[in-house]
């Protein structure tokens, strides 16, 4: 058992957790990922590694309510427990001798973004941060990111703050500039990715992707979270979840990111209504009743 | 000679089934068991021959008709006791081990009739000694007389699969500390992410388990090594005098076709693991679901792709195995085969897959294969099967299930590459001992021997312990000398 320390809500859909595997936290590395499991019934998620902190033992993991497994993650308090909690898995993010670095993150794909950008200035690197949200209320870990990167540029979809637009406007820009990034790291979305790959391959640059595809075990075995990386299928669990980013076949990964969103939806509206039967709140931003309910 | 009267029956006494109809709709145990008279009247089928031809046909060497004798006369406690001394997991290898190629195969009666059903009377005592247990722990204690040679010493076990099991049980027996480190959150291995309900019941593995327990061996779960502690390190900060790795062969082979991406599509582990490990078939009252087809394709021969046909079938897909060979070649179990038959899987033999086709939403909607014809044979003595040019034709369907075989997980020498591993990732072995190239270290089952079977990962295990008594013996007195 696992117990919980910190459970904080970054924005309306995300939430950060601290939680106590000390093993774990002496071992992990910005870049791995650790899998949860809830209780007996629960499923087992993959989530990367947010940040640590090796005194206390603890390790800190970012959600967005997606799904049945995220919404009941959201219910829990500190002092309570999580059945399993599992890793360090995958391998580190390969951060060594980068002298300039862009680091390019998306929605959620910023929280763990973050402790790679923490990472690289450590090391001495120059990092510029480019982040995108929707919009205003959605924006996190701004002031985090601000301690450790030379350069932070925030956008948002709907112009609500920051630069209006996709995070390969400000990257584009720089690139024009005549910025020369050695690493460029992208974490989001598949299309965000997609886009990120896109521009720098035409520039030539190093471009790394971490794949977040749906996973059952996280050991190497079932092949579940298999994804094209040139023209051989490669397990994210135990060869990534870092890609080279222009070799990655990101339309099979879409395509494949859908495939269970069906049962998805389904699960999570049985867990919504066991939820709000008990008497709680599922935070669940993307189901419009939930919502109102919380207005 | 048997101090019993033979019986003369020609025939293997029928193993009581569940109805074939009514069992392709449910995960219980397709075979039931023999009752107290089925397996008295089974076991004096045993010559009690001179020369045992089935012990030595057995990879853990059980001393089979010394426990058929006490089956025989009534004594299923001394029956269970004699056999598990042997054997550390009866109930599973009596469900499981493709007796027919082994103990069965040699059998003095199956030169002239069926071979004697070592395996059902296996599963009999094993079973019986469950609902048993002061009676079966006592004979087992008359029979064990307790040894602890190995005091003193601490083994880490990599993997709780029948290997490590296996290996561990017989160290403890000996007296050695040992620590059982499990990756999943379940123990068992592939007794509980692959082998199905039907065929091998999750609550027995976690009896043999217990067993396990009894002997004073722990387990860790949700401990990756590799990741959490490297096998150097095991060695030193986690102050442990040996290691056995048995990590297993569970990363999925695909066909590289075109289509393979396609939704729809999954190895027969993800199938597997999705049902057995994470209980998808209670979906949403579990949170992990399993996607299912109306009609669904499955490639393979082996175990797995029965294991994988059945539990599709189960879920309610009109299910097809494709094979590129014939039934003949076929290495998966007869009984395995016969039971996937009469549950209502059907099979197209000679037929490879060839491309999946699917529609503009990237869904799968049926599988081109073609016809193959067997020509001479290939290095593994097997027919080697050619494609039958224009013979290509479309097999309709929403489901297809890879079932080809499995890579070693590559964890263990991606971090530790003081272990010595062939081209194809397998560990290499002293095949005496199971001692690795790193010193202390030892390995077995299918991290060493590719995907095989549970009783010969059961047999390294065994050897793999007794190679690592002896490594702690010399270790003892060259400390003392």
């Amino acid at each position: 058992m696992y117990l919980i320390e910190q459970v904080e809500q970054l924005n309306p859909e995300v939430t950060r957790m601290v939680v106590r595997a000390p093993q774990i936290a002496r071992k992990i590395k910005p870049g791995q990922f650790i899998m949860l499991r809830i209780d007996e019934t629960g499923e087992r998620i993959p989530l990367t590694m947010s940040d640590i902190d090796v005194l206390s033992g603890t390790v800190t993991i970012v959600f967005q309510v997606v799904g049945a497994t995220t919404m009941r993650l959201a219910q829990k308090k500190p002092g309570e427990y999580l059945t399993d909690f599992v890793g360090p898995l995958g391998n580190p993010t390969e951060l060594d001798n980068v002298g300039k670095a862009c680091v390019i993150g998306g929605g959620l794909g910023v929280a763990i973004a973050y402790p790679l950008v923490k990472w690289l200035h450590s090391q001495g690197s120059d990092v510029d941060v480019i982040v995108g949200f929707r919009n205003k209320d959605l924006v996190i870990l701004e002031k985090e990111l601000s301690l450790s990167a030379s350069e932070l540029i925030v956008t948002t979809d709907d112009g609500s703050y920051g630069v209006q637009g996709l995070v390969t406007q400000p990257l584009l820009e720089k690139l024009e500039e005549g910025v020369k990034y050695d690493l460029v790291l992208a974490i989001g979305p598949i299309p965000m990715m997609k886009a990120v790959a896109k521009v720098t391959k035409e520039a030539g640059i190093k471009t790394v992707v971490s794949m977040n595809p749906l996973m059952i075990d996280g050991t190497g075995m079932c092949g579940g979270c298999r994804v094209k990386v040139g023209d051989k299928y490669m397990h994210t669990c135990v060869d990534g979840p870092d890609f080279d980013g222009h070799q990655v076949d990101f339309d099979d990964a879409l395509r494949r990111e859908r495939m269970y969103r069906g049962f998805e939806r389904q699960s999570a509206e049985h867990t919504r209504e066991v939820i709000e039967a008990s008497g709680g709140n599922c935070h669940c931003a993307s189901m419009a009743s939930a919502v109102r309910k919380e207005a | 000679m048997a101090d019993y009267e033979i019986n003369r029956q020609k025939e293997k006494t029928p193993m009581p089934e569940q109805d074939a109809q009514e069992r392709a709709k449910n995960f219980n145990q397709v075979a039931l068991g023999y009752d107290v008279e089925q397996a008295i009247n089974e076991a004096r089928r045993c010559l009690q021959c001179k020369n045992r031809p089935c012990v030595d046909g057995c990879p853990v060497n059980v001393p089979i008709p010394d426990f058929i004798n006490w089956v025989a006369k009534g004594d299923f406690a001394m029956g269970y006791a004699t056999n598990k001394r042997a054997n550390a997991l009866p109930a599973i290898c009596g469900r499981v081990c493709p007796q027919e190629t082994q103990c069965e195969g040699v059998c003095t009666r199956g030169k002239t009739g069926d071979p004697v059903g070592i395996g059902y009377l296996e599963r009999f005592v094993a079973d019986w000694g469950f609902d048993h247990p002061a009676e079966a722990a006592a004979a087992f204690a008359v029979q064990q007389g307790r040894n602890a040679k190995l005091h003193g010493f601490r083994v880490a076990i990599v993997g709780s699969g029948p290997s490590g099991l296996t290996c561990a049980g017989e160290l403890a027996k000996q007296g050695a500390d040992v620590t059982v480190f499990e990756a999943l959150h379940a123990v068992g291995g592939v007794l509980s992410y692959g082998i199905p309900e039907f065929r091998l019941p999750k609550d027995l593995v976690a009896r043999e388990i217990a067993l396990t327990e009894t002997l004073g061996v722990k387990f860790e779960n949700n401990v990756v090594i590799g990741k959490l502690f490297d096998v150097k390190e095991l060695m030193t900060t986690q102050g442990f005098d040996a290691v056995f790795i048995g990590t297993g062969a569970g990363l999925p082979s695909y066909l590289y076709i075109e289509g393979e991406g396609l939704n729809g599509v999954c190895t027969a582990n993800e199938l597997l693991t999705r049902v057995n490990l994470m209980k998808a078939y209670e979906f949403p009252e579990y949170d992990t679901p399993v996607y299912v087809g109306k009609k669904c394709v499955v490639v393979g021969g082996g175990n797995v792709a029965m294991d994988a046909a059945r539990t599709s079938l189960r879920l309610g897909a009109d299910t097809t195995i494709v094979y590129r060979r014939g039934r003949e070649e076929m290495p998966a179990r007869v009984e395995e085969v016969r039971h996937a038959e009469e549950e209502g899987v059907k099979f197209s033999m000679l037929t490879n897959p060839v491309r999946l086709i699917g529609n503009d939403d990237g869904w799968l909607t049926g599988v081109e294969v073609v016809d193959m014809e067997l020509s001479e044979p290939d290095e593994s003595g097997r027919r080697r099967p050619v494609p039958v040019e224009g013979s290509n034709h479309v097999i309709d369907c929403d489901m297809f299930v890879i079932a080809i075989g499995n890579h070693s997980n590559p964890l263990i020498s991606q971090t530790t590459p003081e272990i010595k591993a062939n081209e194809r990732n397998l560990l290499i072995v002293d095949p005496e001992t199971c001692a690795t190239s790193m010193p202390g270290v030892f390995a077995g089952g299918d991290a060493v021997s590719g995907a095989a079977t549970v009783i010969l990962a059961m047999g390294a295990g065994k050897r793999a312990a007794a190679g690592i008594a002896e490594y702690l013996t010399n270790k003892a007195s060259e400390n003392q000398a």
